[in-house]
C-alpha cells in the first residue's frame, strides 16, 4: 500500500529531481572544476569528472592567492559581528516585551522603518563615521560597521519570542529576589535557545556574505580582506586561473553550506518566520 | 484600618518597581541603540546633509550649494539609465521569480511526497550561498569561450556561434536575470509554501463535493486566496532586485559600457572611484543615494500596507 503510493510519485520526482540537478549544476561543476587541470578545465569544461585530481589548485588559493588569510578576517568580522548582535538584540527585545516606557512605540516603529533600507542610502556616512573614529582599514572597524548596520529584525523577533512566555517566570524570579538582568540572564535568555539559534544562523549567514561595506572600508588593504572582496580581487589578480578561482570559490561557501546543510530545518522556517512577522 | 494604611504604602512600593524596571529597560536598550543610531539613523540623516554639499569626502564641508546635486542628478542621462536598469532588471526578476517559484512550491506542497524537505533544502542552496561568490563563478560560467553555458548549448546545437553573454549589453542584462532570479528562487519558494500551508483544509473538501476539477479549485479558491502571501513575496522580490549590489557588482561591474549598471553601483561609482580621473563626489553620489533610498522606501511602504490590508480583508 504504502509502495504504492510512493510508486504513484514517481513521476512528480523525476521532475523534481531533473529541476533540482540542474538546480545545482553550478556547484556540482565547481567541485569539479575546481579539481581540474588548468589544461582539462579549458578542455572539457562540462564534464564532471576530473582525470586527474589536482589539490594543487586549493593549495594555490589558500597560500598564494592569500585566502588562509581572507578565511581568518571573515572568521573573525562574522563571530564577533554575530555576538554583539544577537546579545544586544536579546537585552533589546526582552526590555520592549516586558516594560513600558516612554518612547517605546516610537522606538518600535523607527526600528520597524528601517528594515528595508539599502547600503547604499547609508554607506558614503557610515565610511565617514569610520573614517573619523580612525577605524578604517581595521578588523574593529568593519566589525562595527558589520554589526550597527545589521538589521534590527532580531530584537523586533526577540520581543514577539519573550512576548510569548509566561510572565509569572519571571515574577517568581523576581520574589526570589533576583534583579532585572539577573532574570534576564539566568531565566529567560535559556529559554530562548531556539530564538537564539535563528538568529546566529541568520546573522552569520548576512555577516558571512557581506560584499559591499567590506569592499567599502578594506579594498584598498589586502590584509584586511574578508573572503568576498577577497574574491572580487582575485579576478583581477590572477584572472585566468579559473580552476584556482572556482577552489577559493568552494573555501569561501565551505562553512555556509555545512552550516545550512545541518541545521536547513532552522534556515528555512526562521527566514520563512521573520518574513512573516 | 489595617488596609487603608497599607494601600498607599503599597503603591509607592509599585511606583518603585515601576520605575526600576524602566531604568533596566533604558539599559537594556541603550546599547543597540546606539549602535543604531551611529549606524543606520545617523548615516540616513547625513545622506541627506552631505547632499546639499559640493565634497570630494575629506576636508571641510563648507561649499553649501542648495540643492544643484540635485539638478545635476536629474539632468544626467547615466543617472536615468541606472534608474532605468534597476527598474528592467526588477521587472524580468520578478516576472521569472512569482510564477515558477509558486509552481515549485505547488510541485512540494503535497503532504506525503516523500523527501520534501531534501528537495526543498536543495532549491534553498543558492539562496544561502554567498552573492559575491557566485557572481564571481557566474563570469566563468557565462564566458564565451570556455563557459559552461556556450558550450552546453553549441553541444545541444541550440546555438552555431558562442553568444558573447557578459560583452553585451542584452544578453549581459539576461544573465544577470536568469542568476539572480535563481539565486533567490528558493526563499519565494519557500514563501509561497508557507501560504500554501495555511489555506484553510475545509475549502478543499466543498470544492470536490461540488465537483471542482484541479484547474478550478486552483483558479478560483487556491489563487484569491494567495493574493496576501503574494504582495509579500512580490515586495521582497522587489527590494531584492533593487538592492542586488553584490552580485551585479562582481559579475559584470556594470559593463559592459554602463548596460548594467544599476543605482547602487551608479552611486558606488561617484562616491569612491575617481570618475574620469576626477576626484571622488561625496555630495553628488549622496544625493543620487536619497533618491534611490526614497524609491526603494516608498515601494516597500506601499506594498507592506497593502500587504496589511489584504491580510486584515481575509481576516
Amino acid at each position: 500500500m504504502d509502495l504504492l503510493k510512493r510508486l504513484k510519485q514517481l513521476p512528480l520526482h523525476t521532475i523534481l529531481l531533473g529541476v533540482a540537478i540542474i538546480w545545482i549544476f553550478p556547484f556540482i561543476w565547481m567541485i569539479a572544476s575546481s579539481l581540474k587541470s588548468h589544461r582539462e578545465f579549458l578542455a572539457t569544461p562540462l564534464s564532471l569528472v576530473p582525470n586527474q585530481l589536482m589539490w594543487e589548485n586549493y593549495r594555490r588559493a589558500w597560500d598564494s592567492a592569500n585566502f588562509s588569510q581572507y578565511f581568518q578576517n571573515s572568521v573573525m568580522v562574522t563571530v564577533s559581528a554575530v555576538a554583539i548582535v544577537v546579545f544586544l538584540s536579546a537585552l533589546t527585545g526582552y526590555a520592549l516585551a516586558r516594560v513600558d516606557f516612554p518612547g517605546k512605540r516610537v522606538l518600535i516603529l523607527a526600528y520597524a522603518a528601517t528594515l528595508f533600507i539599502p547600503k547604499g542610502y547609508t554607506i558614503i556616512p557610515v565610511y565617514q563615521l569610520i573614517r573619523r573614529l580612525g577605524l578604517l582599514n581595521t578588523i574593529p572597524g568593519l566589525v562595527l560597521a558589520e554589526a550597527g548596520g545589521a538589521p534590527v529584525l532580531f530584537a523586533l523577533l526577540f520581543m514577539a519570542h519573550f512576548r510569548g512566555t509566561p510572565k509569572e517566570l519571571d515574577e517568581a524570579a523576581e520574589i526570589d529576589g533576583a534583579n532585572f538582568l539577573q532574570t534576564f540572564l539566568y531565566i529567560m535568555l535559556p529559554l530562548a535557545k531556539p530564538m537564539i539559534a535563528t538568529a546566529v544562523l541568520l546573522q552569520f549567514m548576512w555577516t558571512w556574505s557581506s560584499f559591499f561595506t567590506p569592499l567599502v572600508l578594506t579594498l584598498n588593504n589586502p590584509d584586511l580582506r574578508t573572503l568576498t572582496v577577497g574574491m572580487y580581487a582575485f579576478v583581477s589578480e590572477f584572472s585566468t586561473d579559473w580552476t584556482g578561482l572556482t577552489a577559493a570559490a568552494l573555501i569561501s561557501i565551505t562553512p555556509i553550506l555545512i552550516l545550512f546543510l545541518s541545521l536547513q530545518r532552522y534556515f528555512i522556517e526562521g527566514l520563512s518566520g521573520s518574513v512573516k512577522n | 484600618m489595617q488596609k487603608t494604611l497599607s494601600q498607599p504604602r503599597e503603591r509607592r512600593m509599585w511606583l518603585t518597581r515601576k520605575r526600576s524596571r524602566q531604568v533596566w529597560a533604558y539599559a537594556f536598550i541603550l546599547p543597540q541603540l546606539l549602535l543604531i543610531a551611529g549606524f543606520t539613523f545617523y548615516p540616513i540623516i547625513m545622506t541627506h546633509v552631505y547632499s546639499l554639499y559640493e565634497w570630494p569626502g575629506f576636508g571641510p564641508l563648507n561649499d553649501f550649494v542648495g540643492v544643484q546635486n540635485y539638478l545635476e542628478v536629474i539632468r544626467d542621462s547615466l543617472f536615468w539609465n541606472a534608474f532605468q536598469k534597476s527598474f528592467i532588471f526588477m521587472a524580468g526578476t520578478v516576472a521569472l521569480q512569482l510564477p515558477i517559484a509558486l509552481l515549485l512550491a505547488l510541485l512540494l506542497n503535497s503532504e506525503r511526497l516523500y523527501g520534501r524537505n531534501i528537495y526543498r533544502a536543495l532549491f534553498f542552496i543558492p539562496v544561502v550561498t554567498t552573492s559575491a561568490v557566485i557572481g564571481i563563478v557566474m563570469r566563468s560560467i557565462f564566458a564565451t569561450h570556455e563557459g559552461v553555458v556556450n558550450n552546453a548549448l553549441l553541444m545541444s546545437n541550440l546555438i552555431e556561434t558562442p553568444i558573447r553573454w557578459l560583452s553585451q549589453g542584452n544578453t549581459a542584462m539576461l544573465a544577470l536575470v536568469i542568476v539572480a532570479s535563481w539565486k533567490w528562487m528558493g526563499i519565494k519558494m519557500v514563501m509561497w509554501l508557507a501560504g500554501l500551508q495555511s489555506l484553510p483544509r475545509e475549502l478543499y473538501d466543498a470544492a470536490k463535493v461540488d465537483g471542482a476539477n484541479y484547474w478550478q479549485t486552483f483558479r478560483f479558491i487556491t489563487l484569491p486566496l494567495l493574493v496576501p502571501v503574494g504582495i509579500v513575496v512580490l515586495l521582497f522580490s522587489i527590494v531584492d532586485a533593487l538592492t542586488a549590489f553584490d552580485l551585479i557588482f562582481t559579475m559584470t561591474e556594470g559593463g559592459p559600457g554602463f548596460t548594467t549598471e544599476f543605482m547602487e553601483l551608479y552611486i558606488y561609482r561617484y562616491a569612491f572611484t575617481t570618475v574620469a580621473g576626477g576626484l571622488p563626489q561625496l555630495g553628488y553620489a549622496s544625493a543620487a543615494g536619497v533618491f534611490f533610498g526614497l524609491t526603494v522606501f516608498l515601494i516597500s511602504l506601499v506594498l507592506s500596507l497593502l500587504a496589511r490590508r489584504q491580510s486584515r480583508l481575509k481576516g
